[in-house]
Parts: C-alpha cells; sequence; structure tokens
C-alpha cells in the first residue's frame, strides 16, 4: 500500500510538472487559461491525496481552495477579463518554443539536482514532492521571463503560487496558517490583476508590457 | 506588569488595523487626515511603553531585545509622516491630483500598512512573518499607483510583479526551514516560532538550511532594494504620493532587512551550515557601487534619492554581513539613522515637488533664495545623508568604515569608493538645485516644516551626542547579532 501511496503522489506532482510545460508553448489567450485551469486542478488532485496519505485533514482545506479558486474562479474570471478587454486571442512567443522546452527541460534538471541531495535525510515523500515543487515554481518563472504579454505574466505567477502550494503540502504537518495565507494572497492578487488590467487597458490599448516601457525615464527625456 | 506589555502589543495591532476600517467609512478628508495621525500617536506612545515592560513571547508574537527599537522606530516615523503626509495631501487635493474618494482609500492604506509592519516585526511565527510582508508589499502596491498616470502605472504593476516575486521565493524559504526544522522539533506550530527555531538550529540538516538561506536573501532581498532585484524601487518611489515615498525608503526596507537579519541568526546559530556573512557582504557591496554610480545620471529628484536608499540598504547589509560587535552597531546604527534623514528629505522633497510643480532636477533651482526654509532643510538633509559631521550618519559609516579597515582593508577600500562616489554626485546634484540662478515656476506652499526638523534633529543628537543606555542597548543588540 505504501508503494502505491508514494507512486501516485509521485505521478500527481510529476503531473503538475507536465502540465508547466504545456503552459510554456501555449499560444492563445483562452488556450493558456484553461491550462492553467488543469494545472490547478493536477495541484487540487495532488494536494487531496497528501490531505489522505498524510491524514491531515486540513489540507483537504487546501485542496478545495485550490480546485474552487484557481481552477474554476479565476480562469473563469480572467476569462470573462480577456473577452471583455478584446484583447488579441494570440499571445507573441518570443524566440523559439525549441528554446523554452529546452530552456525547462534544463530547468526541472537544476530542481533535481539541487532539491535531491539536500534533502538527502528526509522523508522520501516530502523529498520528491519538493523537487518537483521546485521545478514547477522555476518553470513558472520562466514562463514570466520569456513572455511580454500581462495575461502570461499573470499566468506564470499564479502557476509559480501552484508550486509553492505543493511545497506546503509536502512538508508534513505545517500549519494550515500558511496554505489559508497563500489562497488569500491569491485573491487579493487576482483583484490587484483585474483592476490593473483595466486600468492598464484604459491608459493603453493593450497589455503588452513593451507598449509601457515607453514610459521609463530615459525615455521621457 | 507583562500584563500591560500585552496590552501595548494589542494595542500597536488593533488601533492601525481599526483606524484603517474606520477611515474607509468616512468621507471628511481633513478628520480622516486628523484621524489618521492621532491614531499614528497612540500606536506610537504604546510602542515606547513596550521599553519599560514587554509581553511574555508566545508562538506567534514576540518582542525582544532586537525588535523593540525596530518598532519604535516604526511608528515613530508613521507617526511624523502622518503629520506631513496631512499637509501635503491637502495640497494634491487641491490642485486636483487626488479625488476625496481617493484620499479615503489612502487614509484607510496607510494605517493597513503601519499594521502590517507593526505585524513582521513583532512575529515571532515565520509564516506569520511572511504574510505580514506580503500584505504590506500589496498595500504599497495600491498606494504607489493611486495617481493613475501612465508611469504611476507602470511603477505598480512592476513593483506588484517584482514584489511577489521575491514574495513567493520567501514564501520557498520560509517553507525550507520548517522542513529543515520539522524531523528535530516535530510537527506543528513550535516548529515556525523563531525562537524556538533558535534554540534547536544547531541540529538542523544544514545543506537544507543553506538553500533556505539563499531563497530567503533573494526574497526578502527584494524587497530591501537589494541589487540585482533593486528594479522596482526607484519606480515605486518616483511615482507614489511622497509620503508613502517616505515610508517605503525609511520604514519597509528596514522591515524586509529585518526579516533577513532574522534568518541570519538563525543560520549563525548553525555550525555547520554556511556563514551567511561574505554573501551579505557580497550583495552589500554590489548594491552600494551600483547604486553610487546610477545617481549620477537621475533628471528626477525622488528617483535619485531612491538610488541613495538603495545604496544605504547596501551599506547596512555589508555592515551586517561583516558581523562582529563593531560592525553590527555600526549596522543597527545606520538603519536608525537612514529611516531618520531620508524620510526627512522626502518630507522636504515632497514640498519642493509641489512648490515647484515638477520633480525634474533640470527645473528645480536657487531653493535656498525662492524657498528658504525648505532649501536650506534640503542641503542640511542631504548633507547628514552623505555622512558629514556632526549628523548621525557620519557616525555610523565612520565606525563601519574603520572596523572594516582593520579587519578587511581590500573590502573598506570598495566600501570608501562607493560612499566617496555617492557623496560627490549627490553634493553636485544638491548644488544646482540649492543655489544657482531660479527659474521656472514657482508658487508657495504651506509646508509643515516639524516633521523635518524633528528627524533632522535628532539625528544630529545622535552625531554629538548618544544617549548611554541607547549605547549600551545597541552593544548587547550587536552581540545578540554575532
Amino acid at each position: 500500500m505504501h508503494g502505491l501511496a508514494f507512486d501516485i503522489a509521485h505521478l500527481l506532482a510529476g503531473g503538475m510538472v507536465i502540465v508547466s510545460f504545456m503552459l510554456l508553448y501555449q499560444d492563445r489567450v483562452y488556450a493558456l487559461l484553461k491550462v492553467f485551469a488543469l494545472h490547478s486542478l493536477v495541484l487540487a488532485l495532488a494536494v487531496g491525496w497528501q490531505a489522505h496519505i498524510q491524514n491531515a485533514p486540513h489540507l483537504y482545506v487546501t485542496a478545495a481552495i485550490a480546485l474552487i479558486f484557481k481552477a474554476i474562479i479565476i480562469p473563469t474570471a480572467l476569462y470573462r477579463i480577456v473577452r471583455r478587454l478584446g484583447i488579441h486571442r494570440t499571445l507573441e512567443v518570443v524566440g523559439g518554443v525549441g528554446r523554452d522546452m529546452l530552456a525547462g527541460t534544463g530547468l526541472v534538471a537544476l530542481a533535481i539536482l539541487v532539491m535531491l541531495p539536500v534533502t538527502a535525510t528526509a522523508d522520501p515523500l516530502a523529498r520528491e514532492d519538493l523537487a518537483f515543487a521546485l521545478a514547477v515554481i522555476l518553470l513558472g518563472l520562466l514562463l514570466m521571463v520569456v513572455r511580454h504579454n500581462a495575461i502570461s505574466l499573470v499566468i506564470g505567477f499564479m502557476s509559480l503560487e501552484n508550486g509553492l502550494v505543493l511545497a506546503a503540502a509536502g512538508a508534513r504537518g505545517m500549519p494550515l496558517a500558511v496554505e489559508i495565507s497563500v489562497a488569500f494572497s491569491v485573491l487579493i492578487a487576482l483583484i490587484v490583476i483585474g483592476v490593473f488590467l483595466f486600468r492598464i487597458r484604459e491608459r493603453f490599448d493593450s497589455v503588452d508590457m513593451q507598449a509601457m516601457d515607453t514610459f521609463r525615464e530615459e525615455r521621457r527625456r | 506588569m507583562t500584563h500591560l506589555g500585552f496590552l501595548a502589543v494589542a494595542a500597536l495591532l488593533v488601533v492601525p488595523a481599526s483606524a484603517a476600517l474606520l477611515l474607509i467609512g468616512l468621507s471628511s478628508y481633513r478628520f480622516g487626515a486628523r484621524l489618521n495621525v492621532g491614531a499614528a500617536f497612540i500606536s506610537l506612545l504604546a510602542a515606547l511603553s513596550l521599553f519599560s515592560t514587554r509581553p511574555e513571547a508566545n508562538l506567534y508574537l514576540r518582542v525582544d531585545d532586537f525588535n523593540v527599537y525596530l518598532i519604535a522606530l516604526n511608528n515613530l516615523v508613521s507617526f511624523t509622516t502622518s503629520v506631513f503626509s496631512a499637509g501635503y495631501i491637502g495640497h494634491e487635493l487641491e490642485t486636483g491630483r487626488l479625488t476625496p474618494k481617493y484620499l479615503r482609500f489612502y487614509h484607510a492604506m496607510y494605517q493597513a500598512l503601519i499594521f502590517a509592519m507593526n505585524l513582521a516585526l513583532l512575529a515571532n511565527n515565520i509564516g506569520l512573518l511572511w504574510v505580514a510582508i506580503e500584505l504590506a508589499t500589496l498595500i504599497t502596491v495600491l498606494m504607489v499607483g493611486i495617481y493613475r498616470t501612465q508611469a504611476a502605472l507602470e511603477a505598480a504593476w512592476k513593483y506588484f510583479i517584482l514584489g511577489s516575486l521575491g514574495i513567493a521565493l520567501a514564501l520557498f524559504g520560509t517553507i525550507l526551514v520548517y522542513l529543515a526544522a520539522q524531523p528535530v522539533m516535530g510537527q506543528g506550530l513550535p516548529a515556525m516560532a523563531w525562537d524556538q527555531l533558535l534554540a534547536n538550529a544547531a541540529r538542523f540538516e544544514p545543506a537544507l538550511l543553506n538553500l533556505a538561506f539563499i531563497f530567503l536573501l533573494l526574497g526578502y532581498g527584494t524587497k530591501a532594494g537589494l541589487v540585482p532585484l533593486h528594479a522596482w524601487l526607484p519606480d515605486a518611489h518616483a511615482e507614489g504620493p511622497t509620503p508613502i515615498s517616505a515610508v517605503l525608503s525609511g520604514l519597509l526596507l528596514n522591515v524586509a532587512l529585518y526579516a533577513v537579519l532574522r534568518f541570519k541568526m538563525l543560520m549563525s546559530a548553525n555550525p555547520a551550515a554556511l556563514t551567511p556573512g561574505p554573501l551579505l557582504v557580497g550583495v552589500g557591496v554590489v548594491s552600494l557601487l551600483f547604486a553610487a554610480l546610477m545617481i549620477y545620471r537621475r533628471g528626477d529628484i525622488k528617483r535619485l534619492f531612491a538610488y541613495s536608499s538603495i545604496e544605504h540598504m547596501g551599506i547596512i547589509t555589508f555592515a551586517f554581513g561583516m558581523g562582529g560587535p563593531l560592525a553590527n552597531f555600526a549596522g543597527l546604527l545606520h538603519m536608525t539613522m537612514h529611516s531618520l534623514t531620508k524620510s526627512a528629505i522626502f518630507f522636504t522633497v515632497g514640498h519642493i515637488s509641489q512648490a515647484k510643480g515638477t520633480q525634474r532636477i533640470s527645473t528645480i533651482r536657487g531653493l535656498t533664495a525662492t524657498h528658504p526654509a525648505l532649501g536650506w532643510g534640503l542641503v542640511t538633509g542631504v548633507i547628514a545623508i552623505v555622512g558629514m559631521p556632526p549628523f548621525g550618519v557620519f557616525m555610523s559609516e565612520f565606525l563601519l568604515v574603520s572596523s572594516t579597515f582593520a579587519r578587511q582593508p581590500l573590502l573598506a577600500l570598495l566600501l570608501v569608493l562607493g560612499l566617496l562616489l555617492a557623496f560627490g554626485t549627490l553634493l553636485w546634484r544638491l548644488h544646482g538645485m540649492a543655489f544657482g540662478e531660479s527659474h521656472g515656476a514657482s508658487t508657495q506652499v504651506h509646508a509643515s516644516l516639524l516633521p523635518m526638523l524633528t528627524h533632522l534633529g535628532l539625528v544630529l543628537m545622535a552625531g554629538i551626542w548618544l544617549p548611554g543606555p541607547l549605547v549600551a542597548w545597541f552593544q548587547h543588540v550587536a552581540v545578540l547579532l554575532g
């Protein structure tokens, strides 16, 4: 039984890394949002499974928050924002998808090489979970770096936060306060983002971050 | 006795939080500004009372020798800034840059920010510390963007992205610290309480702790404006309302650095873990030199002083990285002096940019002739911040330079180079603004000079004479910091 429990946890956490890769090559806004919903769904399953095998009921709450807020409410809200703003439906991919995938693979290797040696004494389940979580975090960072679109930035940041929740769930007995606050922060983040998108749109007629660069001090002279 | 201390701690959190709620509902801006000042004053009294009596630490909150003075400093500067803000905001309303609706929001957010910073300083639980800093970040993001100009939105967006990124990395570091503690201390809350972590840190897995510290340094370092993750800082300072620039520079940077120092103490308690000193020294020197070079070409007066804040954060980080009683003493003193001086400078700069109707340095000329009080205030502030005697910043910089020369002469050269560069460029910029031929539009503003004079007076006093108990106390904390 222990072997199977471990394998399922492994499968779900690994699934998040795969979905993170899927986020990297999306070139349409709606598809990106759908893949993000999938990312959060896998997170909810992974955290739920952790709750089951750790016998930690408070993690079910975290899983429910991930499912309701991140897999349903946030993608829907962003979907509406995108539709209402009439943002270009396609995302500009800077550089090539191939390059991004290679960089992503490198980051996953890095995460494993960094995490596994330092956690040699820790519980094997937490170890693998943490390595996957770091990989998800780094892939989220990569997504934020390689795209100039505000929506991609937001999704990159949220997938990064999903990685953090995965890490927190893997840490046995970590008090609930943190998970709730993560969820809370995402909620606030959404409000902030929503407000920002409206305001940015209002001012720039575009959510391409490069349009904003013109307002740097140097060019304002 | 501890009962009173408990009340003081409760007041530090409850007063700003309830004031924030009240202010949301208040439509009169005059009354709002007064309530803001009043609430900040009550918090200041509560903070000062902690010197005489303090409550027992529990799993969530803790007042110890290290944070008590930062709490006092935090509430002092937020009180004086609220006084400054009352005058400043009135002018913004007259010129129509802000509407009454936004002012209501502004005052509520101001108190919420004080709440978040007090919570961060009081927190004993590393998770709570993180939550408080995250809250402070989100609040300041909203405040930076309050003018809703293109530049303000860009600044707020950049700050939001970089700030949340830093916060996310810090959370990962926090989780790693818990994971390092959990095998030794068992599951649950005690493994997140800072004092209990410190007591057991020697038995933690060193490799995990090392990795955690890297993430925490990157994460909270972003919030402290350390290079290379400083990019948000100049924009946020330049585009937000000036009282917020004063609070950001004077207080929030300190709070973030305080978090780094707490974890540095954990690292030092574990003999097998990496020594955090060289890392901090490296980051500090790079920030100092980078900012000193960047100051030279600034065209915007608030940006100029924002880079100066990065420079000073570099100096403070450098001091704590050097470690040892003397350098830590210098670091603590410099933290205090920088807070007081930089916020005083921002008070003056706020009035100056209102009087001249611009933040461009090239149009701000001959201030000592047109606005003697503001002009000479700026001159005094800049002379204090570049580290000229007889001001307190001179004392702390001198202490740091001399103790570094005794231990690492080569590093001291880099430090002195950075200090001199910043010294030269700031004075050169000041010369044009304070003296020279005045031109361009200028109006008189009704400026309340009291906050600025209080701060500069304290800095001057610290430069001439530091009270005995304060010195003894700084020495004690310097030893604690290791």
